[in-house]
């Protein structure tokens, strides 16, 4: 009952007072392009997945700067220390901030994740689109990538990283083309059915460039599934680049990473429960957050999903 | 259907092919001269010279290729540059570890997976599929490895139940083999249980608004025939294609998980091999479960056939 009169009260404001952010929100109709947002700001879950990526990436660029435990200070007199009020979550065996290391690690997880996402988003969706469009270079063009995927695709990065040595960019190269089959084959099945569509055919009439074509209209139309399957991919490679780190094939060994910091934490595991817990956790919530996100996005766009 | 399968394994040749030039590519992809990378920083330009003649670097690529590609057709991967032995005795001395941890993890997914989906879907909104959708949402965001570093912390170091590390194989003493394989096979398993219980679960709650599954009640079928023979029969089919999806994570993941139980597997020894660049090796073991996982998916399509007879491939 309570919560039935507030809501009313709600639409009534949102009558009168349109600039408020409630109202704001209810003012977009199912018939708006933008309805998908209202329906993820509308959903806790995926605001509140939101709002602790925002505070991981917040923490990770201005603690650091304010704290005065260094990520990389070395204090050879403080080593495996527990938990107490100068590390909250204790030392590592070099004597290092554990929770500081661990919420600095999080700038590398989400670079890595993201760059992984525009390449094989670029890649792939380049790929799916020129598969799809021309059925001249659609079998050869899947073939490969049908070829890319028949890797288990952590096999695969851990082959490529050892033949081009640990580097940043490196990783990013590597899990950017491990996942871009995923994103190629799905591009590739909406631009076979949108190319059947009558204004491609109207645009190929009036004599649009084929790159035209598939850039103006028929990319657009393929982007609500390839955004869903993209938010996916940023967590994937979270957990690729975490396992690459924690097996030394990952990111060089003096970058603190997730990885890295389970790997060392390992070998301590009996006398330092803190140096596994807090990058465990942290790539699980991490990971964890972008899942409920994509969910609440595919959701969002694609109503048909939700019941599931 | 002996045609749809003949047609299955011919298709296989061109997959392996490129399966092949890719694997092979790999080890060209390493920046600079292989073989002195191979060597290291100390080894003088004759070691170098060597090395290339013998492992036929200096042949054009495509005659490497098929020198290789050959080889590999008839069962040989090259020899090991640290190991000193053929690549394929030394993976085949490491495939059972890795080939039972990956068939224990399946085990595991589907015994905890399937259940637990069809419950959720029977008693759609409950607590119980509250709770199981917990777990699943959960079960994915968790990387195998952390999962298996917490389940050693916990049962290895706390509590002292378990052993982790080493190894005992299954003909010497079978208790142990199972107590040491228990974490990292439920480790391994868990995020394959997490998504196969969410997809029984949504496949479930489709295929009991179906027709026939009224049909079924309204002639008077016992609730639990409904969902065990008019159902989960048909609930299970999208199940089959994510097992055969599975097998290619659990064959990747069995890698790090072998390397957080310091298990004896292939996926160690090429994580090993990394270091020591011993590139045959990688090349082979990659090879090797690529191609376990592509006949895992063929597999996974012809029970397919049989299971649905809906589906006809032939035409």
């Amino acid at each position: 009952m309570e919560t039935s009169r507030t809501r009313d009260a709600g639409d009534a404001d949102s009558l009168r007072d349109t600039g408020s952010r409630k109202g704001f929100l209810k003012r977009i109709g199912p018939q708006s392009r933008w309805y998908w947002a209202r329906q993820m700001l509308e959903n806790p879950v995926a605001v509140g997945s939101m709002i602790f990526i925002l505070l991981v990436v917040a923490a990770a660029f201005i603690w650091p700067l304010l704290s005065e435990n260094y990520p990389f200070r070395l204090n050879p007199v403080g080593r495996l220390e527990g938990p107490s009020a100068d590390f909250l979550m204790g030392t590592d065996q070099f004597g290092r901030d554990v929770l500081l290391r661990g919420v600095f690690g999080a700038r590398i997880s989400l670079a890595i994740g993201l760059s992984v996402m525009m390449m094989s988003g670029i890649l792939g969706a380049l790929i799916g689109l020129i598969a799809g469009y021309y059925p001249r270079l659609d079998t050869p063009i899947m073939r490969v990538m049908d070829g890319i995927m028949a890797f288990p695709p952590i096999l695969l990065a851990i082959a490529v990283m050892a033949s081009l040595g640990p580097s940043t960019g490196n990783v990013i190269f590597t899990l950017g083309v491990v996942y871009t089959p995923i994103i190629s084959r799905l591009v590739r099945g909406s631009t076979l059915s949108v190319k059947q569509q009558l204004y491609v055919e109207a645009a190929q009439s009036i004599g649009v460039k084929d790159f035209g074509i598939m850039i103006r209209h028929i990319f657009p139309n393929t982007l609500s599934p390839l955004i869903v399957q993209c938010t996916f991919i940023v967590a994937l490679a979270i957990i690729a680049e975490a396992s690459l780190s924690f097996l030394g094939a990952g990111v060089p060994p003096e970058v603190p990473t997730w990885g890295a910091m389970l790997k060392d934490g390992q070998t301590v595991i009996s006398r330092a429960w803190w140096m596994i817990t807090v990058p465990g956790l942290l790539l699980f919530a991490t990971v964890l957050a972008i899942n409920l996100i994509g969910d609440a996005l595919r959701d969002a766009i694609d109503p048909r999903s939700r019941q599931r | 259907m002996t045609q749809y399968i003949m047609r299955r394994l011919l298709l296989l040749i061109p997959v392996m092919l490129i399966v092949g030039v890719l694997v092979f590519t790999l080890v060209h992809l390493t920046p600079g001269d292989p073989a002195a990378v191979i060597l290291g920083p100390d080894a003088t330009s004759e070691d170098v010279e060597d090395l290339r003649e013998r492992m036929g670097f200096n042949e054009p690529l495509y005659l490497q290729f098929f020198s290789w590609f050959g080889g590999v057709l008839q069962g040989d991967l090259g020899e090991s540059y640290y190991l000193d032995r053929p690549v394929t005795n030394a993976l085949l001395d490491r495939a059972a570890p890795t080939i039972l941890l990956t068939v224990y993890a399946l085990t595991i997914a589907l015994v905890i997976g399937v259940p637990v989906g069809i419950i959720s879907a029977v008693k759609q909104n409950s607590i119980i599929d509250r709770l199981a959708m917990i777990f699943a949402i959960s079960g994915v965001a968790i990387p195998n490895f952390v999962f298996g570093i917490f389940l050693i912390m916990v049962f290895a170091v706390f509590l002292g139940w378990l052993p982790s590390g080493q190894y005992t194989s299954l003909a010497e003493d079978p208790v142990d083999h199972f107590r040491r394989m228990a974490m990292p096979a439920f480790s391994l398993g868990f995020s394959s249980a997490a998504l196969l219980a969410r997809l029984v679960r949504s496949s479930m709650l489709d295929t009991l608004k179906e027709d026939y599954v009224r049909t079924a009640y309204a002639k008077g079928v016992a609730f639990r025939h409904v969902i065990s023979r008019h159902a989960l029969r048909n609930a299970l089919i999208p199940a089959i294609t994510i097992i055969g999806y599975s097998v290619g994570t659990l064959l990747g993941g069995a890698v790090v998980t072998e390397t957080v139980f310091t298990l004896p597997g292939m996926g160690r020894l090429v994580v090993n091999s990394i270091a020591r660049r011993d590139y045959p090796i990688i090349q082979g073991a990659v090879m090797i479960i690529a191609v376990m996982y592509l006949l895992a998916n063929l597999t996974v399509d012809i029970l397919y056939v049989y299971i649905d007879p809906r589906i006809r491939y032939g035409d």
